[in-house]
């Protein structure tokens, strides 16, 4: 499992691929941490799943911790491009209603900050 | 062992199906028979055996009380829940109602875990032997307080049967009733114990009042060593695996995902949800055992696992 970070001003983007089982939940955990440090910069974490085939428990726990933190702050944390089988299984564990689904990283962004959709638009010309 | 058999299945607190739910189960399969006849019992009785579970029956309300019938001359129960009412009326009757032995292994003291106990007309009858095995110290103290006054006006001491309380030691194998026995500390207020029992080639695990973190290894390790090869794991899944971790942490309950994760690991055969919340209704549940089969298909690697929801009434050939 990989997850690489884009910061787009106050909103950090993790790019996951691959399955987030015991050892990818530690990836991703690893990937969002600088984002949670308390009092921190970051607005809005925005995960795209696009690259993810599967999610277990032990990765749903992860996105919870970040959940919490984010909330703490008022910030927000959404994951984007559910595979199907991704999407069944937020649904199954309920997961849908813990952080917000969204079709695509640009729309996550858009739900978040105007200045991060700025800068995400601007690398995407680039 | 021969069968697992379940008397209680609801989780907390008993409840009852109500007039409003019968009625619905009732519009359901008058809806669904629109311009059927049926010449006969039978006739009907097929039709009736068509229709989702939901519709046509009810898992039932009854708190903890499981069976495992091992084809000895003993009875083998888990868990003291108001299922072991009807359980104690079936065993009377099941053979005349002569003197036996009942061993009674006790996940917890918490109420609903032993509520049924004063209703237990087999501890009312001289001859009788009752044997409560469990992990806790107080297992007796818990029992016989919750008959005290005012709470109860019969006391403990009215039971004209034999009872005793055994304290069994986790992580050893104990040798009771045909089975070898065997104990693990799970995670819930004031502790709770699941049992494995293993005999004749076959192994029936009870885990209920049990909180899961898979995050933690060692923990999660120990766990799948325990349910290891299980023909059943009858499995506490109460809640959904986002409740389990937000809202309803340290509450002491796991979740279907939990269980479906875990007997995979363990390469059990059939995982029986069991410990259903108070507050679902039967079309509820159902969904919930829809929802865990198809994770269970997702994240199979193997052989497929059976998976059901315990019912009151429900038996599992082993």
């Amino acid at each position: 499992m990989q997850c690489p970070t884009q910061a787009y001003a106050d909103v950090l983007v993790a790019t996951a691929a691959g399955r987030i089982d015991f050892a990818g939940a530690q990836v991703l955990e690893g990937a969002l941490a600088p984002a949670l440090v308390p009092d921190g910069p970051v607005r809005g974490i925005v995960i795209d799943l696009a690259g993810v085939d599967y999610i277990s428990s032990v990765g749903l726990r992860v996105l919870m911790v970040a959940a919490k933190a984010m909330r703490a702050r008022k910030a927000a944390i959404a994951v984007t491009s559910l595979q199907p089988v991704v999407a069944e299984i937020f649904e199954i564990s309920r997961f849908h209603h813990v952080v917000d689904v969204r079709g695509s990283v640009r729309e996550a962004i858009a739900a978040v900050s105007p200045d991060a959709l700025a800068a995400y638009d601007r690398k995407d010309r680039r | 062992m021969k069968r697992v058999r379940f008397w209680g299945t609801r989780g907390s607190i008993p409840v009852a199906l109500t007039a409003e739910g019968v009625r619905r189960k009732l519009v359901a399969a008058l809806r669904g028979a629109s311009g059927r006849t049926f010449a006969t019992d039978e006739e009907a009785g097929a039709y009736v055996d068509s229709l989702p579970f939901a519709d046509r029956a009810t898992f039932g309300g009854h708190s903890p009380c499981v069976e495992i019938e091992t084809g000895g001359p003993d009875f083998v129960i888990c868990d003291l829940g108001s299922g072991v009412r009807p359980f104690g009326q079936e065993a009377l009757a099941r053979d005349g109602g002569g003197p036996r032995t009942y061993h009674v292994f006790l996940s917890h003291v918490h109420w609903d875990h032993i509520m049924g106990l004063p209703f237990f007309t087999p501890a009312y009858i001289p001859g009788n032997r009752v044997v409560i095995y469990g992990g806790h110290a107080h297992l007796e103290a818990a029992l016989r307080r919750q008959q005290e006054q005012p709470s109860f006006p019969v006391d403990f001491s009215t039971f004209r049967a034999d009872i005793s309380f055994v304290r069994l030691e986790p992580g050893i194998v104990h040798e009771i009733a045909g089975m070898r026995v065997k104990l693990k500390l799970q995670r819930h207020a004031g502790d709770s114990y699941g049992f494995r029992f293993e005999s004749g080639g076959k192994a029936v695990v009870y885990s209920t009042d049990s909180e899961h973190d898979l995050g933690n290894r060692r923990e999660t390790d120990g766990f799948v060593e325990f349910f290891r090869g299980a023909d059943v794991v009858i499995f506490d899944a109460m809640y959904s695996l986002a409740d389990a971790i937000s809202v309803k942490a340290d509450w002491g309950h796991s979740s279907n995902i939990a269980g479906v994760e875990l007997c995979h690991a363990a390469g059990v055969k059939h995982l029986c949800m069991f410990h259903h919340e108070p507050a679902f209704d039967d079309a509820s549940i159902a969904r919930v055992l829809a929802d865990t089969r198809r994770y269970e298909e997702i994240c199979r690697t193997g052989a497929p696992m059976t998976v059901t929801a315990a019912y009151d009434g429900m038996e599992i050939e082993l």
